[in-house]
């Protein structure tokens, strides 16, 4: 169960060896977090990041193979909540981290790339985020996470096809946070900016960058509080303010 | 006998439940029993369901002890009639759904009180029975459980009646079990006699929590009722400053003997349960200004505006043992992410813990009002009892101070290495692990629980949060290798 201080003791992981999710369950493993589920495609990956839990003070941590860009494991995603349900005993916390940067570049971008990354930013953790979302609601209580980005509130052409997926993704957890409304059931939408993960390692840092901890700390903060939306670092919500206000003329020029 | 009309059990009703602290809202199908009969018909229909079922009274403990997830809860409140009150002997045979507000209302002008009470008089029977709640009376009288004589309960295994003669470990499984043995339907309670229903009160003002404390100590004994009100806010040499409230019921001739207004009031109107609100408005803390600075500030003016010392003022029942019944909904005032109580107890012995939680609450200026301290006296029965003999504070904290987590975290380290425990009546956030030290029956509470809910069909959050009738699988507990069995080896 979820404490009154927000604290989880149960979650699984979308995105099982995503750098952010590892950093955000270890810093509720300090709190009470004590079992997790760690649900990717690389299985390989997804054994470290076990150890690197378990190394973290976490009970029990499974494993479980899905791949949300295969429409065969999309159709699977009802069977792994079960799995989920039952390994936990009862899922407090679904943490959606799945994402891929990808290209912006027209050349790079074929009809196959652009349609896999919908996959694996929008539709796949769309359908990861209902499935578990229904489950949570039946269950009568529960949190579910997303990570969004910046890069969804508004879309920029360093990064269009990403930050498109992760608007609809953004979107849909803002919505779908107002359905869930007197289900016992919350979500959290993540906010990050430039963070220096592996997804981003050989780019030069965006003003405002921060590290995984630091988005870690932000998220379990927004536990605390119940933030519908948590920005990192906060800062970044008065400058989108003033993003969003931009005419496009000028947005388009912006750098980066 | 007073008749009240029970409301027929309504329909199936999906809700958001959350305690009194508003802190945890989680959904579950909530139905509301018209009577002890149906309570026990609709729990057999509920537990053939399968779902995780939990008894409620009125929603006052803090957390999340009377809510179940995805489960049942079954709203006790609807079934409330008082079958028998023997005003010769003080005996009140009544529903578990019955309030202490209603009970007195009764049983005060007939001149019985209730033996133990809470500092609300807004809860059920049941929920007393079941939190085995303390009063200020604790060091002269134990708590609510030892005034039962016998107990309905409706259990999985079948509805048993429970006493401290037969099935005495059922009933010291439930007494303080936070309702995970059953729902009690029925209970038969002694009632306490008094001659007039005013308290004759002594307040004074103590300079830190050394002076409470010796004071307490060594004055305890002549007051059936005692308190003291700490601002925790307080630094330095203030530290742990307060004003104790201690009283007894007043006789006949006290009020004889009072003067003034108040006098007259109580000489017209002897065993009136408040003639005429007397008695202050009860202070109301400025919860929609909640910060430190109001919390200072009204901590400080609460302080001065006490009296130095003032003897044998006669007070209420509600204004001396329910003072914030009279604000309403006042949990609302914390706003949405609401508040958690910390109530802990050490033993004497072990009042430097006590010192030291008191002296973080005040380095950190934790925004609490004032907080409550009171001597324990002998431990009940009760399996999962909270009260023993020795120190208890209880804290009002507003959720969502960054760190605050951590901090109880830190005082439930100093409060279990004195010895001590939690109260989980009040409880929203304790390690599971801790459980096994401050409640060192739960073993012992397993088992009974085990025969009279051999399904584990009785649960609630604060039972699958804290692993009480199972351990939790994720605790460090429950992965320890267990000894080999005979056959293994
Ligand atoms: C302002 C305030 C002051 C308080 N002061 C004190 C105090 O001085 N001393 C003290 O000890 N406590 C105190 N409390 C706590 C309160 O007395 C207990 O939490 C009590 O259990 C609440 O009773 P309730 O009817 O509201 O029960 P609920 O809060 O609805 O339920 C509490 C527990 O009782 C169980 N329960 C309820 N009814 C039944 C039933 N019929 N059968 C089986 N189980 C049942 C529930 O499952 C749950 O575990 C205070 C609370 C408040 C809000
Ligand atoms: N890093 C940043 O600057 C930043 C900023 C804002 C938001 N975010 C968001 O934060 C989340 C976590 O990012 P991170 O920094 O932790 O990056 P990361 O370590 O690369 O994590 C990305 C996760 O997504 C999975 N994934 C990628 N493509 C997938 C696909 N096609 N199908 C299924 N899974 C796929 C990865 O699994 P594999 O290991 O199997 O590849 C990995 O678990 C992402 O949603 C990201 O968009 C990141």
């Amino acid at each position: 169960m979820i404490d009154a201080t927000g604290m989880p003791q149960t979650a699984v992981l979308v995105g099982g060896t995503s750098e952010i999710g590892l950093s955000v369950l270890k810093a509720l493993a300090a709190r009470r977090l004590d079992s997790v589920v760690l649900a990717g495609r690389d299985a390989e990956g997804l054994a470290a990041a076990a150890l690197e839990l378990e190394g973290a003070g976490v009970a029990r941590v499974v494993a479980e193979k899905v791949d949300l860009s295969d429409p065969a494991a999309v159709d699977g995603l009802e069977g792994l909540v079960e799995r989920c349900e039952r390994a936990l005993g009862g899922i407090d916390l679904v943490l959606v981290s799945t994402g891929d940067l990808g290209t912006a570049s027209l050349a790079e971008l074929t009809p196959h790339r652009v349609y896999r990354m919908f996959e694996a930013n929008a539709t796949g953790p769309a359908a990861a985020i209902v499935a578990f979302a229904k489950r949570l609601a039946a269950a009568g209580a529960g949190r579910i996470v997303v990570l969004s980005s910046v890069a969804g509130v508004r879309v920029r052409k360093a990064n269009f096809v990403y930050g498109a997926g992760k608007a609809a993704v953004d979107g849909l957890s803002l919505g779908l946070a107002d359905a869930l409304e007197g289900t016992g059931v919350g979500v959290t939408v993540v906010r990050p900016g430039f963070v220096r993960t592996r997804m981003t390692t050989g780019m030069a840092a965006a003003p405002f960058a921060v590290d995984a901890a630091d988005v870690a700390h932000a998220v379990v903060r927004g536990l605390e509080t119940g933030a519908p939306v948590v920005w990192v670092p906060p800062v970044l919500r008065y400058v989108f303010v003033l993003l969003r206000l931009l005419p496009r003329a000028v947005f388009r020029r912006l750098p980066g | 006998m007073t008749e009240h009309h029970a409301a027929p059990s309504g329909p199936t009703e999906q809700r958001l439940l959350t305690g009194w602290g508003r802190s945890r809202p989680t959904r579950a199908t909530v139905l509301r029993p018209a009577g002890a009969e149906d309570a026990a018909r609709l729990l057999r229909a509920a537990l053939d369901g399968g779902g995780p079922l939990v008894a409620r009274g009125l929603g006052r403990s803090y957390c999340d002890a009377a809510q179940s997830a995805g489960g049942t809860v079954l709203e006790m409140t609807s079934a409330r009639r008082i079958l028998e009150f023997d005003a010769k002997a003080g005996t009140v045979t009544a529903d578990a759904g019955l309030s202490i507000d209603e009970l007195l209302r009764l049983s005060v002008p007939s001149g019985w009180f209730v033996p133990v009470t809470p500092g609300t008089r807004y809860v059920t029977l049941g929920g007393a029975l079941a939190a085995d709640v303390h009063g200020k009376n604790h060091h002269v009288d134990g708590s609510f459980g030892r005034f039962v004589s016998d107990a309905v309960l409706a259990a999985p295994a079948g509805v048993r009646h429970l006493s401290p003669r037969d099935g005495a470990d059922e009933l010291w499984a439930s007494a303080g079990g936070m309702g995970l043995t059953g729902v009690f339907l029925q209970m038969t309670l002694q009632m306490l006699r008094i001659e007039t229903s005013a308290i004759l009160v002594d307040t004074e003002r103590c300079s830190d929590l050394e002076d409470c404390m010796a004071r307490m100590s060594t004055q305890d004994a002549d007051y059936r009722y005692s308190v003291a009100w700490l601002d925790c806010l307080a630094r330095g040499r203030h530290l742990g400053r307060g004003v104790l409230t201690r009283g007894n019921h007043a006789r006949q001739e006290d009020v004889e003997a009072a003067g003034g207004r108040r006098g007259r009031d109580w000489r017209e109107h002897r065993l009136a349960l408040a003639p005429r609100q007397a008695g202050r408005v009860p202070v109301t803390p400025p919860l929609r200004l909640l910060s430190r600075a109001s919390v200072r500030a009204f901590n400080e003016a609460w302080f001065r505006k006490a009296p130095a010392r003032r003897r044998r003022e006669l007070q209420s029942i509600p204004a001396f043992f329910h003072p914030l019944d009279g604000v309403g909904e006042w949990n609302r005032l914390y706003g949405p992410l609401g508040f958690t109580q910390y109530q802990f107890v050490v033993p004497f012995g072990e009042e430097d813990a006590l010192r030291r939680v008191v002296e973080q609450l005040s380095s950190r200026q934790v925004p609490s009002f004032l907080s409550v301290l009171k001597r324990f006296g002998d431990a009940g029965s009760g399996h999962l009892s909270f009260p023993a003999p020795g120190w208890t504070l209880a804290v009002d904290i507003p959720l969502g101070l960054p760190g605050l987590g951590e901090l109880l975290d830190r005082f439930d380290a100093i409060v279990v290495a004195a010895g001590g425990r939690v109260y989980l009546a009040k409880d929203g956030r304790v390690r599971p692990e801790l459980i096994h030290s401050m409640y060192p029956r739960l073993d012992e509470w397993r088992e009974v629980c085990d025969r009279l809910d051999p399904g584990h069909l009785i649960s609630s959050d604060l039972d699958r949060r804290l692993g009480l009738r199972s351990e939790r699988p994720g605790s460090a507990r429950a992965l320890r290798p267990r000894p080999p069995t005979e056959e293994a080896r």
